[in-house]
């Protein structure tokens, strides 16, 4: 299968900042790939190198094998760009708009495949009212619409539901899954992680211009994350020689942290062993925010790890 | 070829779906300046013989109003797109960087030459104009719209904001057309003021538009030519660098 982005050692300095300091990374066609990373990680430069919009210091990009640089009128047509900013070209109607965008494309007649977008989309009651005159989700709605004109097989939503209601949000989501399971790669940034968890299958994290982690989500989740046990137990103390610890104590009610499932029996056998009988019982799965939130204090997840696996070995 | 052609025709009707402002507000300016000055001047001012001073006016405030038009449009277009952000629906599709050029260059052009035909058609009824060769007064129009074109979307490009636009406009072509002769010829001025006005190539392109209509000019027409020809080239090979480098639109 051949890669839908290959990203090469890209590197982008403005000033004495490092945006990005050599990203490397591929995405497989077909993938729904998440690339997150706090404010100023280098996630909308990535973007814009992508999209032909920043050129590069240093390193290459292809879209579906077109150098974005050398070949970059297929490079564009291969790639549809959703951007974070709310833009809005104020002259025209929701129609012009998507019709001008097709045109830019080189698509002459395109009206049957702008009627199923804006459909799709819930604009079609919107098609003749000024961009003006939008609600800013209606504009958003637009943004993504005029992304998809050219039926690019490479979709980029840079942090598309900023701002957007659940509704909205719900509705997109769902869009965007259909056009993925239809065959469109798609690349995805955004800071609620939640998202990011529910419907991205690869995961890259960006601090400082540097990848500092990449892999499918579930294997993030079981690196990083632990389990978070919350337990009430037939007394108000957690039995001593037990050897069992927690991290926090509330009215009876104790939290404990797990590594892994594995060791979710050896410690019910251990309270079991000291005779303590459990009331309640509450196990919280993994989540990509503890993920994230450890690997940005950690620097470097792709090291550690690496060293983690080699000092065991 | 439909990514310019498309990139063109939005550029049209951009300009078109506010003509109240973009060619009627001009039309009015340019009629007053007619009123006005001929009221004052007809009669007390005469450059060639036999060409009273307002038909002397009118060819000159027809070419301004070509110019300043066709600078307003690729100008105000692109730093607009810039500031609200929109110009990335034009960076993101294959569109090169003389599709690009040649739609908002051509858009220009048709709005400087809109502008002219409306003033010279407002006027008509006033002013008997004669044409003497209309085929110079054509390609000046043409040139200079060109020109004004070009340098309008260097300054669209190169201005972050309206005011530094609007200073481009007020200290560079304002200056520029009002001291080319547009209200008089240069052979009234001053030694050193007529060597300066050589200096101008706006003054080439509305003495050899006037050329045009009165077969008479203060310099000879192939020579304005060059000299208008010369400024085209060089604010076309200026313009299109800066594009091919994607200077402050590809960062």
């Amino acid at each position: 299968m051949t890669a839908a982005l290959e990203i090469r050692n890209v590197a982008k300095r403005y000033g004495a900042l490092q945006a990005l300091a050599g990203v490397s990374l591929e995405v497989a066609e077909g993938e729904f790939f998440g690339l997150l990373g706090p404010n100023g990680a280098g996630k909308t430069t990535l973007i814009s190198v992508i999209a032909g919009l920043v050129r590069a210091d240093a390193g290459s990009v292809r879209v579906m094998a077109a150098d974005v640089v050398l070949d970059y009128r297929r490079a564009r047509r291969m790639l549809g760009v959703v951007p974070q900013e709310l833009v809005f070209d104020p002259f025209f109607s929701v129609r012009e708009t998507l019709r001008f965008q097709s045109g830019y494309y080189g698509l002459r007649r395109n009206d049957d495949w702008i009627d199923e977008v804006m459909q799709q989309l819930e604009l079609t009651d919107k098609a003749d009212t000024n961009m003006r005159a939008l609600s800013g989700g209606m504009k958003r709605r637009v943004l993504v619409a005029q992304a998809l004109v050219h039926k690019p097989p490479v979709i980029v939503l840079d942090e598309p539901t900023a701002g957007v209601d659940v509704g909205l949000r719900q509705g997109l989501w769902r869009f965007i899954r259909r056009l993925n399971a239809d065959g469109h790669t798609i690349v995805l940034t955004t800071h609620y992680l939640e998202e990011a968890e529910q419907l991205c299958s690869r995961i890259a994290m960006l601090k400082a211009g540097r990848v500092v982690a990449l892999d499918s989500t579930r294997n993030l989740l079981e690196k990083f994350s632990g389990l978070e046990l919350q337990i009430r137990l037939d007394r108000d103390a957690l039995p001593e020689g037990s050897g069992v610890t927690a991290v926090a104590a509330e009215g009876g009610r104790f939290t404990v942290r797990l590594r892994d499932y594995a060791e979710l029996e050896a410690l019910l056998h251990r309270l079991r062993e000291a005779g303590a009988a459990i009331r309640e019982f509450e196990l919280a799965p993994p989540d990509l925010e503890e993920v994230f939130l450890r690997v940005m204090a950690s620097g470097d997840a792709t090291a550690p790890s690496r060293s983690g696996r080699a000092r065991g070995a | 070829m439909t990514g310019f052609l498309t990139l063109l025709h939005k550029e049209l009707v951009r300009f078109w779906k506010v003509a109240f402002q973009t060619v009627a507000a001009p039309v009015l300016t340019a009629l007053l300046y007619l009123v006005v000055f001929a009221h004052t001047l007809e009669g007390r001012v005469s450059v060639y013989p036999d060409v009273g001073y307002t038909a002397f006016l009118l060819p000159g405030l027809v070419m301004m109003s070509v110019l300043q038009n066709a600078f307003a449009n690729s100008s105000s277009s692109l730093i607009q797109s810039k500031i609200t952000g929109n110009v990335v629906f034009l960076l993101l599709p294959p569109i090169s960087y003389l599709e690009f050029f040649a739609a908002y260059l051509l858009a220009s052009m048709v709005r400087g030459l809109v502008v002219g035909v409306a003033v010279l058609a407002v006027t008509a009824p006033l002013v008997a104009l004669p044409l003497a060769a209309p085929l110079w007064a054509l390609a000046f129009a043409l040139l200079g719209s060109a020109i004004l074109g070009a340098l309008g979307v260097i300054a669209g490009i190169w201005a972050d904001k309206f005011d530094q636009l609007a200073g481009f406009q007020n200290f560079v072509i304002m200056p520029l057309t009002f001291l080319s002769g547009v209200f008089y010829s240069i052979h009234s001025l001053p030694g050193f003021w007529q060597e300066l006005s050589h200096l101008n190539p706006f003054f080439y392109m509305i003495d050899g538009f006037r050329y045009g209509f009165f077969g008479k000019s203060d310099f000879a027409p192939q020579a304005s030519l060059a000299v208008v020809s010369a400024s085209l080239a060089v604010l076309w090979v200026a313009a299109l660098r800066l594009l091919r480098s994607g200077y402050k639109l590809r960062g």
